[in-house]
């Protein structure tokens, strides 16, 4: 790595588009992942799933298997007892309403490829092979998996999880609609999908011989699986160390501890020996998902355009065991002015697992509704549906009444349009065409939060000028090693390669999971307040010394750059940052920092990130083949650290948003209450054939309030409403609205 | 996966050598396809005789004219073959509208006609499947069947031949090579398939034991008047919906001879004589091309999710007969997708 600050006075790293610090580590492959780590004697679990969706085990006959050279142990609810009764000690940090999933606990069967036994092993091959020869009988009961079938016995949710908002209703939207110009109704329905990170989830768990643990987990959040495993098999948390240094994608799999976390323990405790379980790629479709969701959109407007009333309504999935509650439909109260609006967010349990996080829940669901049926209602009033989104801008939330901390969403609707060529678009579907294909350019808009949460880090530097940051958070593949690196040698103005960023250590001081793109704002800010408690050290070590040419210059005049403390003005008048702690004798200077002053000045503020994205599809409609041949995806997500790392989170979002219009199901076959094709070969996602040219662009967006650096964060705002852009997109090239997700060729023809 | 024993055989006599009718055994090539199986506990060989060090590896021309393309050169191999390239365009195309490079760089030419259906149910050991177990009953007639058969179909059965390349080879009419203990046979391709009536767990006519040794190509092979498209949910990396493999033979407006096989539509690719033989003589016409399909089409059945591949498999048969028909000059074939971003 070179010194990009060597020549510049001012050391400036954030905002530079640096390429990643794990970069090199990651394509060599000595970055290494949960199922990557390894001990002396090693043992490989496989985790033997149920074929039934609801029942009970009534017999497990393993003889054969456990008679086999090299096999261990078989666990299953008949041989796993004193685990904890309470659902309290099975709660994670998602704290989903409910009695969490608790495996091994009975005989009773809640979900098809639910955990019903694990083989352990002396090697990968041998536990495959034995759990072969494991028979279990199970007794069926009937069971309910179709979402649209029951739609029926949807309730209300009393509660959510961590972060759910009660839908807010205003004015009277039943009234409004029977008085308005114009009005739209239709109803949208898309499938369940799975995470499908590459890295398949693994746990390996080195049991040490004073009876602690060191576990190298797949997770979001090394305090969530270090708290879980310590209320769950009641050992000290001190005595449990969780390492997550390198994810391989999670999109919110990993914001709750998966089950062969508790295997992996469960085993290593018992055999006090080390053990490592991996799912299988098809057990990666037992787990959570995004929940297959019915939605209803009514809009009324004037003639001239103006929305006068929305109702929302969203009918989602659940487990029988878990309320799983997303915020889907507030986006529809928030995302324009309107002052009748009506929201309805409803669950209906299944005999299925809970579902999951997955890449901005709520929105990608709920923002894909709306702003499809606001492009049905600019087709409804003959306008642009660009023309209808400016119509209806608001500068305030609609909701809180509160102003924006920034809101420059004005101008990714202005950009996003220039860049795309907007202004050519020919308004009447099936109107543009290219030889045989028909053309179609779509747009939506997009909301998202710009969320701080309580986050430490501390810093330390050694005299030889090294400075180390660390804090419990994870880098899932977002950056957050190099955004967190760059913030850490601006503050203290030194070269990027004498700064390092450690994670995913559960010794490190606390941060929550990575989730709801809050990582760099609630990590950096306290990042940066933990290097300008050593800044302000150096300074005054430095000003103290005998004939410190610094001595009588100003606080305000001071700038640290590569590695020196100099007069702004006068870059002779400086001290080296080594010879200030060798001259003071300092061996180290170390500062925690959890600042939360950011987080009052917050309250009187609605904080959101948005986007306009731009789709063009190219269609050959004989054979129902779609091409998304260009999207252009204009942001507003405050100051960006790194627009490189930026770019991608989008890039990918916006790819998950294609794939969500065209791609993505896990189909459930409600003959066995099963994902059926749960594989990458017939789950599809899309491939580099699919993947068009992306333009990505960040609008200028200053924010004092979200936190001193201005992020707002970029994991989920490149989804959301990209789904909605290709589907509007495709009525323009083919006058059909699809509105069963996602539009596979079979339903264009 | 179960447990097996391994040999490496170094000719065709120690491959049929291990042929023993007392132990399951499976020849064993790529394995792009065998492996998975077995570590999704669907196949279970006991033995497995490893045929990569046998003398199959040539593409070479026949005496007849035509190429004899060894059991065991890699599908890529023979998609960028000289010969194939420029004598038979519609199979390279083929060829490269499957997989992946990465899997077209290990699978074999004899593997490919021998692999398995991608039935959902097929792989899911959960689940009943008269092509894995005998006598369990198919899931997928009332199951998620979009993938699933419209032609040729059973009561017992309606998974599809998965191959692209072999929808090519049904065209062309090629011809398979086989050796076992018993000798010697050639196997015309439209018999090496078979439809899945009450014994859907048999997918070929190859008898236990015998081992393909080389596809034989005829002399004819279309390159002037061919098409081969792919529709699928994404743009690559996923099998087919439907496919058509297309071979004109044009002699001024008027079709000579032509050739129509159907892909990701029953348990073998599919062809129809009677539809072959009615183009023949017929100016190459759109209305021609419409009743072909039509009739291509007539005995067709969906099965709920499946009811789209009807319509789908008519449109692509009249398509693929036009892009045939007007083919101007061969594309370069390096990473085939149909309609990637096509731009007229």
């Amino acid at each position: 790595m070179t010194t990009i600050a060597a020549d510049i006075s001012q050391a400036s790293y954030i905002g530079q588009p640096i390429s990643r610090v794990d970069g090199v580590a990651k394509v060599t492959g000595t970055a290494r992942y949960a199922g990557e780590y390894t001990a002396p004697g090693l043992l490989h679990g496989l985790v033997i799933s149920s074929p039934v969706a609801k029942g009970r085990i009534l017999s497990i006959q393993s003889e054969e298997a456990r008679a086999v050279n090299g096999i261990i142990k078989i666990y299953s609810h008949e041989n796993v007892k004193d685990l904890p009764w309470f659902d309290l000690s099975y709660k994670d940090m998602n704290l989903l309403p409910g009695s969490p999933f608790r495996p091994f606990y009975s005989n009773e069967i809640q979900f098809s490829q639910q955990p019903v036994a694990l083989v352990i092993a002396e090697s990968l091959e041998l536990a495959r092979y034995a759990a072969t020869l494991v028979r279990i009988e199970y007794e069926t009961a009937p069971f309910e998996t179709d979402l649209e079938n029951n739609l029926e016995n949807a309730f209300t949710p009393k509660r959510g999880k961590t972060g759910y908002k009660k839908p807010k209703n205003r004015g009277n939207a039943k009234k409004q609609f029977t008085k308005a110009d114009v009005k739209i109704e239709a109803e949208y329905m898309h499938g369940a999908e799975h995470h499908n990170p590459m890295e398949l989830f693994s746990s390996t768990v080195v049991y040490g011989k004073d009876g602690s643990l060191t576990v190298y987990d797949k997770t979001q959040g090394v305090l969530n699986s270090q708290s879980y495993i310590a209320r769950v098999f009641d050992i000290k948390h001190k005595k449990v160390r969780v390492l997550s240094p390198f994810v391989g994608g999670a999109f919110g799999s990993g914001l709750r501890p998966q089950y062969q976390l508790f295997m992996a323990c469960l085993a290593a405790l018992d055999l006090q020996l080390p053990v490592r379980v991996v799912l299988t790629r098809q057990q990666m479709f037992s787990f959570g998902h995004r929940p297959a969701t019915w939605q209803k959109l009514k809009l009324a407007a004037s003639n001239d355009g103006r929305l006068e009333a929305i109702e929302h309504t969203a009918i989602s999935e659940t487990s029988r065991f878990e309320n799983y509650t997303e915020n889907i439909v507030n986006w529809s109260g928030r995302l324009y002015s309107c002052d009748h609006v009506k929201l309805d967010y409803r669950l209906v349990p299944l005999d299925v697992n809970s579902p999951l996080d997955m890449r901005a829940p709520g929105a990608a669901t709920g923002v894909l509704a709306l702003e499809c049926a606001m492009d049905e209602l600019a087709y409804k009033l003959n306008i642009d549906p660009l023309v209808l989104r400016l119509k209806n801008y608001t500068e305030k939330d609609p909701e809180s009444g509160k102003p924006f901390s920034s809101k420059n969403l004005m101008d990714c609707y202005k950009q996003g349009a220039e860049h795309f060529g907007w202004e050519k678009r020919i308004y009447s579907p099936r109107s543009m065409k290219q030889g045989k294909q028909l053309v179609g350019w779509g747009m939506s808009s997009g909301m998202w939060d710009a969320m701080m949460v309580p986050a430490r880090a501390q810093a330390k530097i050694t005299a030889d000028g090294k400075l180390v940051v660390t804090s419990a958070t994870s880098d899932i593949g977002t950056g957050t090693y190099t955004i967190m690196t760059q913030i850490a040698a601006e503050t203290l103005g030194l070269p990027l390669e004498d700064v390092s960023f450690e994670l995913g250590d559960s010794k490190f001081v606390f941060a929550p999971f990575e989730g709801g793109s809050a990582t760099a704002a609630s990590v950096g800010t306290a990042v940066l307040f933990a290097c300008k408690k050593i800044r302000e050290k150096l300074l005054s070590l430095a000003k103290k010394l005998e004939q410190s040419p610094l001595a009588n210059v100003q606080d305000e005049e001071i700038v640290f750059v590569n590695g020196r403390i100099c007069h702004q003005d006068d870059i002779e008048c400086s001290l080296s940052i080594r010879e200030v702690m060798d001259r003071t004798g300092t061996k180290y200077i170390q500062e925690k920092n959890s600042d939360l002053r950011a987080m009052f000045k917050q309250l009187g503020y609605a904080r959101n990130t948005h986007s306009a994205i731009f789709v063009e599809v190219k269609i050959d409609e004989d054979l129902g083949l779609i091409s998304v041949t260009r999207v252009v995806a204009a942001i507003a997500a405050g100051n960006i650290l790194n627009p490189k790392t930026a770019s991608s989170q989008i890039m990918g979002g916006v790819m998950w948003g294609i794939s969500m219009a065209l791609h993505e199901d896990s189909f459930m076959d409600h003959q066995y209450g099963r994902f059926i094709n749960h594989d990458y070969a017939e789950y599809h996602i899309p491939v580099h054939a699919d993947t068009p040219d992306i333009e990505v662009i960040f609008v200028q967006e200053k924010d004092t309030v979200v936190n001193p650096l201005g992020i707002k964060g970029v994991g989920e705002i490149g989804i959301i409403g990209t789904a909605a852009a290709v589907a509007n997109a495709i009525y323009h090239a083919t006058g059909k609205r699809i509105r069963d997700f996602p539009i596979t060729p079979d339903k264009l023809l | 996966m179960n447990r097996f024993t391994y040999t490496k055989a170094n000719s065709i006599d120690d491959t049929l050598r291990e042929v023993n009718a007392d132990h399951d055994i499976k020849f064993i090539a790529g394995g792009t396809n065998l492996i998975d199986l077995m570590r999704a506990n669907v196949e279970h060989p006991s033995h497995l005789v490893d045929i990569n060090h046998i003398d199959l590896h040539a593409i070479q021309e026949t005496a007849e004219g035509g190429l004899s393309l060894g059991a065991l050169v890699k599908n890529a191999d023979t998609a960028y073959h000289e010969h194939v390239q420029s004598r038979y365009p519609l199979l390279a195309k083929a060829i490269l509208a499957g997989a992946s490079p990465q899997l077209r760089n290990m699978a074999t030419n004899g593997g490919n006609l021998l692999q398995r259906t991608r039935c959902y149910y097929f792989y899911d050991t959960a689940t009943p499947c008269n092509k894995r177990v005998p006598g369990q009953g198919c899931s997928a007639i009332n199951g998620f069947n979009k993938i699933h058969s419209i032609l040729g179909t059973s009561a017992h059965c309606i998974a599809t031949h998965p191959s692209d390349m072999c929808v090519a080879l049904a065209a062309l009419e090629a011809r398979i090579k086989v050796i076992g203990n018993d000798g010697e046979r050639v196997i015309p391709f439209a018999e090496f398939h078979r439809l899945p009536g009450d014994t859907p767990h048999i997918d070929s006519t190859l008898k236990p034991g015998e081992l393909i040794t080389s596809i034989e190509l005829p002399s004819k092979g279309f390159e002037t008047h061919y098409q081969y498209i792919k529709l699928r949910d994404r743009r690559s990396y996923a099998f087919a919906l439907v496919s058509v493999a297309v071979g004109l033979e044009l002699q001024d407006d008027y079709i000579q001879e032509a050739r129509i096989a159907l892909g990701g539509v029953a348990h073998k690719p599919w062809r129809d004589e009677t539809v072959e033989n009615f183009l023949n003589g017929k100016k190459a016409a759109e209305d021609a091309f419409e009743t072909a399909a039509e009739m291509m089409m007539k005995d067709a059945k969906g099965f709920r999710y499946n009811n789209f591949k009807i319509e789908m498999a008519k449109r692509a048969i009249v398509r693929a007969l036009v892009d045939a028909r007007d083919l101007k000059t061969p594309e370069p074939l390096h990473c085939y997708t149909y309609n990637r971003h096509q731009q007229q």
